[in-house]
């Protein structure tokens, strides 16, 4: 249960882009991999637990979930990893590498215009 | 209502003192290992075994995280190595804040290797960078074998899987086949070593791969001050 650090960690970019624009965060968008090691459904109920009665609600969060994708090192072939089949769908190289899937990044923050 | 592009990590905060955490170790030339598994697969154990084989003077210091107590620190404190509990007071996974702090009063130079046991899990450790040269995760044989499959974002990050408890495999219905193949899926980089504590199979490999890191780098070092050498 990490997912608390990280929706606290997401809470004090928010009130430096609040702090920045001197306007209020509405909405934070980030983007969770599928081996990045967070649950979406614990991130967002800490997320609302955290947010919940302090001057940052209302503060939507939105979570673009990223599938996990292998690059080939042969063929340079970008695949989805579906049941942990990591070899090359078209070669068939079982040398193959991470391309996406780790992520556990902001994209966006929506403000209130002033 | 205005949308502003975020191009940067949630965990940007810890990333920035685990970048500054690398720079000291690489400045002081201290080998860092997090050492990161489920409860009970035998970390403290391993480091137990380690530390008693290093020659007394080597300059080896240990960091072991836990919830509660600091049982862990007592048992590898016995080795006469320096030893430091970060007892994170409920917080599952340690974070490079409070390896930065744990190591504000040791002497940075004076240490080769720093051994860093996590807090024992095997999820949340993984998003967390402690500004180590290299990731080790232990999986015991009494686990079960798909350990690597339910918890891919951990044994992805892996740079060496020890399969620990092999002295139990007679009795257990792990295939360490299988075991294999399994962290080959999702870390073909990964190289695997099995280790028993018990009776000390694998230890040799283990110690020689903790070795080699260090040979590795240093030979590296080497290399980087004769050609600043020969460029002066």
């Amino acid at each position: 249960m990490h997912e608390m650090s990280i929706a606290g960690s997401m809470l004090e970019a928010v009130r430096a882009e609040s702090v920045r624009h001197n306007a209020h965060v509405l909405a934070v968008g980030v983007k969770i991999g599928e081996l990045s090691g967070v649950d979406s459904e614990s991130l967002r109920f800490c997320f609302d637990a955290l947010v919940q009665d302090t001057d940052l609600a209302p503060l939507a969060l939105q979570i673009e979930r990223l599938p996990w994708r292998n690059r080939c090192r042969q063929c340079a072939q970008d695949f989805a990893v579906l049941e942990y089949r990591t070899e090359c769908p078209q070669c068939g190289s079982a040398e193959t590498e991470m391309a996406s899937g780790q992520e556990l990044e902001f994209a966006y923050m929506e403000i209130a215009e002033t | 209502m205005t949308r502003i592009p975020l191009e940067r990590k949630v965990l940007n905060e810890n990333d920035r003192l685990a970048a500054d955490l690398r720079q000291d170790f690489q400045r002081h030339g201290t080998r860092c290992v997090n050492l990161i598994s489920s409860p009970g697969s035998g970390k403290t154990l391993l480091l137990e075994r380690t530390l008693a084989a290093f020659e007394p003077g080597r300059r080896v210091a240990v960091l072991t995280g836990d919830i509660q107590t600091d049982n862990d620190a007592q048992r590898l404190a016995r080795y006469g190595f320096p030893v430091r509990q970060i007892t994170t007071g409920g917080a599952c996974h340690l974070d490079a804040r409070m390896v930065t702090t744990a190591l504000a009063e040791w002497e940075p130079d004076a240490i080769d290797l720093l051994l860093i046991e996590n807090v024992g899990n095997l999820v949340c450790p993984s998003s967390y960078d402690l500004g180590e040269e290299a990731r080790v995760v232990l999986l015991s044989v009494t686990e079960g074998e798909d350990k690597p499959l339910k918890y891919p974002a951990t044994f992805h990050r892996a740079d060496l899987v020890v399969l620990n408890k092999v002295d139990l495999l007679p009795y257990v219905p792990f295939r360490m086949d299988l075991a294999r193949e399994y962290i080959r899926r999702v870390q073909p980089d990964a190289e695997i070593v099995e280790v028993s504590c018990t009776t000390g199979a694998g230890l040799d490999t283990w110690r020689q791969w903790l070795e080699r890191q260090k040979t590795e780098d240093r030979s590296q070092e080497t290399e980087v001050r004769r050609q600043k050498s020969e460029v002066r």
